[in-house]
Parts: structure tokens; C-alpha cells; sequence
């Protein structure tokens, strides 16, 4: 089994999310992030105050799949998510131990 | 421990003043004040006076008006600049004003402000006397024949007078709060605004809008006749003055000027600033204290100043680097309405656009420049939009007063000179008693309790230490 995080951008949510249900993934979990990377931040001013804002928003997708669903769903999250500008977002894959769905008891790619 | 000795010794003073009018009440009953006396002189019984029926409901409805620029107007305007830790303590400032204040005006502000001349070794003019404490003369009684008299006050009961300047009353140490925001411990700031609203307040109240005072047009005596209709001496400059000292005598908040502290949230300053231009119509309009002539004139300028205020700020940002700023706009749209609130019984429309527009400048220039310059931390602006817009409403009241409007005085465009004088002088005089009652009263309470939260509990946030409650809980 693998967890996938995609750190995304905010408007990318909702086909990123039709495309992997299209393609079989069956729940994920996302949160808003804040981050920076290449991606530069901007600067506000408010009555002459200036601010610099190095984190930018994201969004956070939590994905566990069996080793064979992977990569249909990397490729999914980035064929999907990508605009080709700077701040598109990173992937990160990880092995994952194990997975218990707390109402059966059910572990492992069972449970996923 | 402070806080429990501070609140006995409140209660003391209210109990004490309480009593004093018990005892005082029957010499009261023996000798009426005067202009009952000379009623009763010539038709035995007091008569019930005349009342125009358009006049207290427009009356009515503008004292509704500026409270609500208190709350929520004030308070979402200053709640949405703070951080989000601070929220709260912002909008209990606005609302226990609205508490504590009233009770002040009504037990004995607004005897002080507009009672009778206290004698004051001969000096007369400068604060009002006991005779309207706790009410006294100003809600209905009973006259010789029993039956009951509503005391006027022009064509409106006087109890409509009395409850539209209580409203100045609440919002004008409203308005300081936000020079010390984020940072002042809330039982200082409760003290501080009953004796600020008793020592500077009342006194200015008194000069400038009491039949008697030194600075009033209406005084045929008075020393220096100045024009301030709807309070850019007595509200804007006594406020923004001491919201100035304020700033500078409990110093920056911590970490001011190396983390950022932008505005938490400029929605809610958006949608109080929005409420505050509304409320300004019952403000300044109300001041007529009569629907008439004066008061479409005032709504109208008022607006005016407004408006030009929003193009003014707006544009001054979006020339200087490139963008025009909802905050931007929001504070112009202020700046311009403090600017026309002295000016807008003597001025017209065309001229309301002059002052809002030159205020607007003015405040943005304060705000952005001098307040980096000098390095206040003047947390919300209150001195750079009430202190700076406030001075330049009382002095272009001296410039641009018509003889259309005010119907006799006029400024120096038709040649009064004079006026400018006498508009200076009342706005030194109230900057003049702001800033000494305001270092004094701070000193005190200093002393007495401090004025500051800890600086764990700045760094907290005022919502969790000083009310134990969260502006956002999610879950």
C-alpha cells in the first residue's frame, strides 16, 4: 500500500477530485495548507504597512491506494492538476503499513 | 486584587452620588431652577411646551443611527483590523462603552456637559453645573397642579436631546480604543473612559454646545464663537488627540515593526466602515436636532465628504503604488466624514466634496507617513484619521462657513477672517485639554493599576486572557 500527499492548487480541487473518482480511487482526504516552494509570495500593504506573505495556500490531498492503483493515480493528480506555471504543487509517495477500517476491523488493501 | 479595588471604588462613587442627590433632591423641590421659576412667575402653573411631531421622530431615529456607528458599525471596523486573537476585546470595548457610558451620561455627564455654568470663581462657560444630575429636570415630572410636564428642549422633549448626546458620549472614547487595541488591560480601559468621558469630555461638551459655552456660535457672549456642528472638536479632535498620547504613553505593541500584524480580517472593516458612513447621516444630519433645512443640508454635505473621501485615499494609493485598497477606500470614506462632521451645518455640498477630498489626502499622508516617522504605534489610526481629519474639518469650517447655510456667520471665503481665528482656538483649546486630562488620567491609573496586560498575555491575546472567550472556534 502507498500514501500519497499532492499538495495542489485551490481551483485544481474539484476535477482533480472527479478524475480520480474516474479512475477508481474511493475516498481521499484533503486539507488547506500553507507552504512556499518555487512558487515566490507576494506582498501586502495595508496604511503603508508593508508585509511580505512567504506561505502560500494549498491544498492537501491524503490518498491511500493499493501498489497497483499508484501510479494510475499519480499520473491522474498530473496530467489533471498541472497548469505548467511555477506553484502547481508536489507529489510525495510513501510506504504505508497498514490500513484498519475502524467499523469491520478489516486491514490492509481490504480496508483501503 | 486591582481589579477588585478599583471596582469597590467605583461603586463607592456611584453609591455617593447617589446619595448626595437624595439630599439634594428636596432643595430642589423648594427652589426650582431658574427658567422654571420665571415660568411659574408669570402663568402660576408650568405649561406643557409644544413639540413638532417630524422633529422627534427624525430625533429619535438619529440617536438610534449613532449608536449603532458604536456597534456594531465601530466595532467591526476596528475588529476586523486587529488580530484574530483580539477580536473580542475590541468588540467588548464597543459594547461596555455602550454600557457604562450611558449610566455616566445619565447620572452625571450630562449635567456636566449640559447643566448651567458651574461658578467657577467668575469664569463662566466651562463646565456645567449639578442641576441636571441623575436626570434631574430632564424626564417628565409633575408640575403645581399635577400634572405631568415633558421638559423641552427646542421642539423635541429634552430626554431626546439627552439620549442623542448620549450616543456622542459612548462613541467618542469608542474611538480612542483604537489607539491602545491589542494591548491595554480592559479594567484600565473601563476607568479610563468614565474618567476621560468626566474630565474632558463633559468640559469640551460644554464649551462648545451649551447655551453658555466660551466656544459656542450660540453664546452671544462667547469668547470665541466657533463653529462645530456635529463635533469635530468636542468628538474627532478631543478623541483623536488623546487616542495620540494613548498611543505614545503605553507604548508599542510587542514586536511592533519586526512580525506583521495586517488586518485579521478587512471584510468585517468593510462592513463597519459601510455601517459608520450610514450612522454618520443620523450623526451629523441629527445635529440639526430638527428635521429641517439645516438637516437635509448636513445629510447631504455629509455624504458629499464621504464620497470624495473614498476617490481621495483610494486614489492617493492607487498613484503611489499602483493599486487602489479596499482598507484604502474604507478609511478615506471615514477621514472625509470626520472631516465634514464640524462643517456640515455651515457649509454646501460643493465645498463638502472640497473638505472630504483634502482630508482624505491629509489622513492618508498621516497614516502612511507620519505615523512611520515618528514611530507611534497608533494601532488602528484613530490620531491619523479623528485627530488629523478632525482639525482639518474645524479649520476649513473657518474657510468655507456661507451665509446660505448658516444664515449669519460666515468664513473667510466671504470675508471673515476672524473665523479661522476663532476655529483655531477651539481647536487648540480642546487638543489643549485632551492632552493634559489624558496624561494625567493615564498617569493615575498607572499608578493605581497599570495599564498594560502582561506580556504573556499580549502575546495570547486579549480574547482568551482578559475575557476568557475565543473570536473563532472551530470544532
Amino acid at each position: 500500500m502507498k500514501k500519497i500527499e499532492a499538495i495542489i492548487r485551490h481551483f485544481k480541487l474539484e476535477e482533480v477530485k472527479n478524475a480520480l473518482t474516474e479512475a477508481g480511487i474511493q475516498g481521499l482526504t484533503v486539507s488547506e495548507v500553507r507552504g512556499f516552494g518555487r512558487q515566490r509570495g507576494h506582498k501586502e500593504v495595508y496604511r503603508g504597512a508593508e508585509y511580505t506573505v512567504d506561505f502560500l495556500p494549498k491544498i492537501k490531498m491524503d490518498i491511500v491506494v493499493s501498489d497497483e492503483d499508484c501510479d494510475k493515480a499519480i499520473e491522474t493528480i498530473v496530467s489533471v492538476g498541472k497548469t505548467g506555471q511555477t506553484g502547481d504543487g508536489k507529489i510525495f509517495v510513501t510506504n504505508l503499513e497498514n490500513v484498519i477500517r475502524i467499523r469491520t476491523g478489516e486491514t490492509g488493501n481490504e480496508a483501503i | 486584587m486591582r481589579n477588585r479595588a478599583f471596582l469597590q471604588v467605583f461603586l463607592l462613587l456611584i453609591t455617593s452620588l447617589v446619595i448626595t442627590n437624595f439630599i439634594a433632591d428636596p432643595v430642589y423641590a423648594d427652589d426650582p431652577p431658574t427658567e422654571q421659576t420665571s415660568e411659574s412667575e408669570s402663568s402660576e402653573v408650568e405649561k406643557q411646551a409644544e413639540f413638532v411631531g417630524a422633529d422627534i421622530a427624525w430625533m429619535l431615529v438619529s440617536s438610534a443611527f449613532v449608536l449603532m456607528m458604536s456597534a456594531p458599525g465601530l466595532a467591526l471596523f476596528y475588529g476586523g483590523l486587529v488580530r484574530k486573537k483580539n477580536i473580542l476585546s475590541v468588540m467588548m470595548q464597543c459594547i461596555f462603552l455602550m454600557g457604562i457610558m450611558s449610566v455616566v451620561w445619565a447620572l452625571w455627564g450630562y449635567s456636566l456637559a449640559f447643566a448651567p455654568d458651574l461658578p467657577l470663581g467668575g469664569m463662566t462657560g466651562f463646565i456645567g453645573g449639578f442641576d441636571k444630575v441623575l436626570l434631574n429636570g430632564v424626564i417628565p415630572h409633575l408640575n403645581s397642579a399635577g400634572e405631568p410636564i415633558i421638559p423641552a428642549a427646542g421642539t423635541i422633549p429634552e430626554s431626546v436631546f439627552m439620549i442623542f448626546q448620549m450616543m456622542f458620549f459612548i462613541i467618542t472614547p469608542a474611538l480612542i480604543c483604537g489607539a491602545f487595541a491589542e494591548r491595554m488591560k480592559f479594567s484600565s480601559m473601563v476607568l479610563f473612559s468614565v474618567l476621560w468621558g468626566t474630565f474632558v469630555y463633559c468640559p469640551i461638551a460644554h464649551w462648545v454646545w451649551s447655551d453658555t459655552g466660551w466656544l459656542c456660535e450660540c453664546n452671544k457672549d462667547a469668547l470665541y464663537p466657533a463653529l462645530d456642528f456635529a463635533g469635530g472638536t468636542v468628538v474627532h479632535i478631543s478623541s483623536g488627540v488623546s487616542a495620540l498620547i494613548c498611543a505614545i504613553i503605553l507604548g508599542k505593541r510587542l514586536g511592533y515593526g519586526q512580525e506583521p500584524m495586517p488586518p485579521h480580517n478587512l471584510t468585517y472593516t468593510f462592513i463597519g466602515a459601510t455601517m459608520l458612513w450610514m450612522g454618520w447621516f443620523g450623526f451629523n444630519a441629527g445635529s440639526a436636532l430638527a428635521a429641517n433645512g439645516s438637516a437635509v443640508n448636513a445629510f447631504v454635505t455629509t455624504h458629499m465628504a464621504a464620497a470624495a473621501g473614498v476617490i481621495a485615499w483610494a486614489g492617493a494609493e492607487w498613484v503611489a503604488r499602483g493599486k487602489p485598497s479596499i482598507l484604502g477606500a474604507c478609511s478615506g470614506a471615514v477621514a472625509g466624514l470626520v472631516c465634514i462632521t464640524p462643517a456640515c451645518g455651515s457649509v454646501t455640498p460643493i465645498h463638502g466634496i472640497i473638505l472630504g477630498f483634502i482630508s482624505g489626502l491629509g489622513c492618508y499622508f498621516a497614516c502612511t507617513k507620519l505615523k512611520n516617522t515618528f514611530g507611534y504605534d497608533d494601532t488602528l489610526d484613530a490620531f491619523g484619521v479623528h485627530g488629523v481629519g478632525g482639525t482639518i474639518g474645524a479649520m476649513l469650517t473657518g474657510v468655507f462657513a456661507t451665509k446660505v447655510i448658516t444664515g449669519e456667520r460666515v468664513g473667510l471665503i466671504e470675508g471673515n477672517s476672524y473665523q479661522l481665528v476663532n476655529q483655531l482656538v477651539s481647536v487648540l483649546a480642546s487638543a489643549g485639554i485632551a492632552i493634559v486630562g489624558t496624561i494625567i488620567i493615564l498617569k493615575f491609573i498607572d499608578i493605581l493599576m497599570g495599564l498594560r496586560v502582561s506580556q504573556d498575555d499580549e502575546i495570547r491575546g486579549l480574547d482568551i486572557t482578559e475575557h476568557g472567550e475565543e473570536g473563532y472556534i472551530f470544532f
